[in-house]
């Protein structure tokens, strides 16, 4: 029954609660697939015993009706989450046989409500890039790709492809400066960035703490927002988690939206925008017209610094961070004549390419002489993006934007690796929603003329996720997307 | 006040200015950012949480009790209360600093400017301003003498807690930076914020030490003499570090700011990097850590249980309680003596009370070398033997072999005057038969005396309250003597 694994969250849980399957049955059906599909390199660590176990153990409760909200769902996480007992790598060599002794929040919270776990997902090299090939253990490959293998998107790429490939129900991603938006546009699938401080940090290796936020990556919007509600809450050992009741966010999906005002960002559509996606960002406005939602337009002048705000706020976090790595106490040692050494010697070995770049950049724009004109002025600048969106959101409820201004390329395109700035400007819809710490959720708007999946994005107010669910729940029943 | 100057060879009078930064580890159950234990002389390693060797993934999330006792520490200050500060990241590797980077308060710190009053020898007191005082995690400890090849590490200390208090450059001498120390020490020790034991490491000082000579304005290069950790090396540091600056200059030599080493041995500094800002630490607000935002409320709340600090004690006792105030400022000093003290005095002769405590009974804990909280004799005790010298019931001689009793034995007074019969004989007919029986048996000193020996009278009553076992009050001895003998 190869085809449980096209289930959705929602239409398994249906199943699963008539008892028409059993969840060891349904984990084993993603076993399955988990070895049909080992091409797209979209697990580093899996562990089908342990899962079986999970079902198991979900099986009794659906047999006691005592069954938890995502009972015998399994999903991937992706490897940036520490797993107690599981190995927990971020996809660096510097700690690619570490065994957390403790879990995340975000996935304690997901094996609460009786999730299985089938394995840890690939990602750029602490979550560092946007075509997952910066991951020590190799690219992803994008399940949607033909004859050239094309990239599965990142950071959170293993976390898109293995929902894409039906590898998993649903998948936890993180996003920084769009690492689970834009890999889900890459892959045809669904992934919401909650609000900052909606999920707990506690447990998720830190990339750039003032920015990382963990969410689910799934096939629909539903199945996203079932997944966020068991994710999130207040966590007392993330101090930047926000106190901040959770609803329940299913019940807004098939809410009407007439008179809903949806802000299309003027900046947002610059001169040598892809004729494609501007089209199918015309479309999707006119789709909720349609549904009776108000367009308004709206300015967000700040954007354009945006992506350099973002390439300095991010790598300055990330270079104190990244401090801990240091063969001391975890993960591995290269020795030296001494201290020093046995610090330069590990670090140089430890870390890929990015990561040091990054680790650079940061080191730099925090310097004595550097902190004002870089760093500080980021700061001011993260203020004024901030204010833009404050500013914009007093005249719509919601944004509407692409995800990404291009599709899946090739893995190692040429023109993508001779500059880093190449790869930076795929982030250009996205950072800037890191940077205000506001929730956005992409979800697929249809194939480019290369049969390619492309994305949309819808960007709320903090706290206000509910909207978004109403609202993308509304494109995505008029797009009606087709998955693998 | 005295002042400290030194002198060049040519004659040049040259003043110290000193300036001090003091690490007190806060007392607090658990560490700043975790929930570890805070408690000292453990195996290594075993009151370690995952967040203090920064494993990955892991988060601080700050203790508030560290923050009320640094809140209490500036209110015993004199400070201001900052209602908004902010932590930042200190970059910098070192094996025993896990993260990579140490957790402080850098550009908005808890607590701001604030005073310290320093009682001097020769009676004057000092004022000495507060710059700030923040709040940081500590780090672990290297240790390199275990093995000859390779170094360990103790993260039992790593995280913490610790109040940064650093001075303005008001010090002018040794003596009082000394004395600043030592008041400090006695501060955070009522206040129950630090246990000041700077042998322990939980008190430890750095000493910015510039000279400059008489009358000049601005400042000189300093150098900081970092980790002192008893009061008198911080003195015999600030002058040896003077000293050893003013022979530069003498040779027409200068210097430049760097980081120093007191050794003890030789008394001595000697050279151990260049200063900090040759460091580059990448300070930035910590984004794991939302900024710290007190309200008027929880200052308040801080202050309600400030208990009354050695400033206002020592007023009380000379206002009062009518105690020199020398007395008084050495009784203040230790919280634990002022607790003694103001118990055994209750109801009794304060002064007296004094002057035993300052008298034989810390001879007494001198000699035996434990401290006030173990001594044999109580407090009440102390007072009830005070209690019965002013009510003549024994004299001072007879107090002070009751009083050698109640050491061994820990008993009542009372009780031993009673069991051994000490109590004063103040019925004079019965000490009036003792010196008629003395006068008649010593003829020839009854003449001598006649004679103009006065100082005879002494003899007589040592015959006398040899005679009453030392019973027989003084006064009455002396009396009747004068009487039968002019």
């Amino acid at each position: 029954m190869s085809n449980l694994t096209e289930l959705t969250i929602s239409e398994s849980l249906e199943k699963l609660r008539a008892k028409e399957i059993s969840p060891v049955e349904l984990t084993e059906a993603y076993i399955k697939k988990l070895e049909d599909n080992k091409k797209y390199n979209a697990y580093v660590t899996t562990v089908p015993e342990k899962a079986l176990e999970q079902a198991k153990e979900s099986e009794k409760r659906y047999m006691s009706g005592a069954n938890k909200p995502l009972d015998g769902i399994v999903l991937g996480i992706k490897d940036l989450f520490c797993t107690k007992d599981i190995r927990t790598t971020a996809c660096s060599k510097i700690i690619d046989n570490f065994v957390p002794q403790y879990e995340s929040t975000v996935t304690q919270n997901l094996l609460d409500d009786g999730a299985v776990f089938l394995g840890k997902l690939n990602l750029d090299e602490f979550a560092m890039g946007g075509s997952n090939e910066t991951s020590y253990f190799g690219p992803v490959v994008n399940p949607w790709s033909k004859d050239v293998k094309l990239v599965a998107g990142g950071s959170s790429g293993g976390s898109a492809a293995a929902v894409s490939a039906n590898m998993c129900a649903g998948a936890t991603g993180t996003d920084t400066g769009g690492s689970i938006r834009q890999p889900s546009a890459f892959c045809g699938v669904t992934g919401i960035k909650p609000t900052y401080g909606r999920c707990s940090r506690y447990g998720v290796i830190a990339f750039a703490s003032s920015l990382d936020q963990a969410g689910p990556i799934c096939k629909d919007v539903r199945d996203c927002a079932l997944m966020l509600n068991s994710m999130a809450g207040f966590d007392e050992k993330d101090a930047t988690s926000a106190r901040v009741d959770v609803p329940n966010f299913e019940s807004f999906l098939g809410q009407d939206i007439r008179g809903l005002k949806i802000g299309i960002p003027n900046e947002y559509r610059p001169d040598g925008l892809n004729e494609e996606i501007a089209n199918y960002w015309d479309k999707a406005i006119e789709m909720m017209k349609e549904k009776g939602a108000e367009i308004v337009n709206i300015s967000l002048p700040h954007t354009k610094y945006a992506l350099p705000c973002y390439y300095v706020i991010a790598p300055a976090e990330a270079s104190s961070n990244l401090a801990r790595y240091d063969g001391i106490r975890f993960g591995n040692r290269v020795n030296g004549k001494n201290m020093e050494e046995l610090h330069i010697n590990t670090r140089s070995s430890g870390f890929g390419k990015e990561v040091k770049r990054r680790i650079l950049v940061g080191t730099y724009v925090l310097s004595a002489g550097f902190y004002d004109a870089y760093y500080l002025k980021a700061q001011k600048v993260r203020r004024l993006i901030k204010n833009d969106f404050d500013e914009a959101f007093k005249k719509c409820d919601v944004i509407l934007t692409p995800t990404s201004p291009i599709e899946a390329f090739a893995i190692g395109d040429k023109k993508m690796n001779e500059s880093p700035i190449n790869m930076y400007l795929n982030d250009v819809f996205t950072v800037s929603v890191n940077l205000a710490g506001l929730p956005a959720l992409s979800l697929p708007i249809g194939l480019s003329k290369n049969g390619l999946p492309l994305g949309m994005q819808f960007i709320g107010k903090a706290f206000d996720e509910k909207t978004i669910f109403k609202a993308s729940y509304q494109l995505e029943k008029s797009v009606n997307f087709k998955r693998i | 006040m005295a002042e400290y100057i030194l002198e060049s060879a040519n004659g040049e009078k040259w003043e110290v200015i000193c300036g001090l930064e003091i690490h007190c580890q806060i007392i607090s159950k658990s560490k700043i950012f975790s929930s570890a234990s805070t408690k000292f002389g453990e195996d290594a390693n075993e009151c370690v949480s995952f967040v203090d060797v920064a494993m990955p993934g892991m988060l601080p999330v700050l203790n508030m009790e560290c923050v009320k006792q640094a809140v209490k520490t500036g209110l015993g200050l004199n400070a201001k209360i900052n209602k908004y500060s902010q932590f930042s990241r200190k970059n910098y590797f070192y094996p025993d600093l896990p993260q990579g980077y140490q957790i402080t308060q850098e550009k908005h710190p808890i607590i701001g400017e604030g005073k310290v009053f320093v009682d001097l020898s020769d009676g004057s007191v000092k004022e000495i301003g507060i710059e700030r005082i923040h709040i940081e995690q500590d780090t672990g400890k290297s240790i390199h003498d275990i093995d000859p090849s390779r170094s360990f590490i103790d993260y039992n200390r790593a995280g913490v807690g610790l109040m940064e208090i650093v001075t303005k450059p008001d010090f002018r001498s040794p003596e009082e930076a000394g004395g600043f120390l030592r008041k400090l020490r006695s501060i955070v020790r009522y206040l129950g914020t630090c246990d000041g034991n700077m042998d322990e490491g939980s008190l430890r000082c750095d000493a910015s030490v510039s000279i400059r000579k008489v009358g000049e304005t601005g400042f000189r290069p300093r150098c900081e003499i970092k980790n002192v950790n008893s009061v008198k090396f911080a003195m015999q540091a600030i002058e040896a570090e003077a000293k050893r600056q003013l022979e530069i200059y003498e040779n027409g030599g200068s210097f430049e700011q760097e980081s120093r080493q007191f050794d003890p041995t030789t008394g001595t500094t000697k050279y151990m990097r260049k200063k900090e800002y040759a460091h580059e630490y990448r300070q930035f607000p910590d984004p794991d850590l939302p900024p710290l935002v007190l309200t008027d409320e929880f200052i308040e709340e801080v202050r309600n249980e400030l208990v009354e600090l050695p400033d206002a004690k020592k007023k009380r006792y000379v206002e009062n309680m009518g105690l020199t105030a020398y007395d008084a400022s050495v009784i203040c000093e230790n919280k634990e003596v002022a607790e003694f003290f103001e118990e055994a005095s209750l109801g009794h002769d304060a002064k007296k009370v004094a002057n035993w405590l300052m008298g034989d009974f810390f001879a007494m804990l001198n000699k035996k070398g434990v401290d006030i909280k173990n001594s044999p004799v109580s407090a009440k005790n102390l007072g009830k033997l005070v209690e019965l010298i002013s009510k003549d019931v024994i004299s001072g001689k007879i107090a002070k072999d009751v009083f050698e009793i109640m050491v061994n034995t820990g008993d009542d007074p009372e009780k031993i005057v009673e069991e051994k019969g000490l109590k004063q004989v103040t019925d004079t007919s019965a000490i009036e038969a003792i010196v008629d029986e003395i006068i008649a048996n010593n003829p020839d000193n009854v003449a001598s005396y006649k004679a103009g020996k006065n100082n005879l009278l002494g003899w007589f009553v040592g015959q006398v309250m040899k005679q009453s076992q030392g019973k027989a009050n003084p006064g009455v001895v002396n009396k009747l003597l004068k009487e039968k003998l002019d």
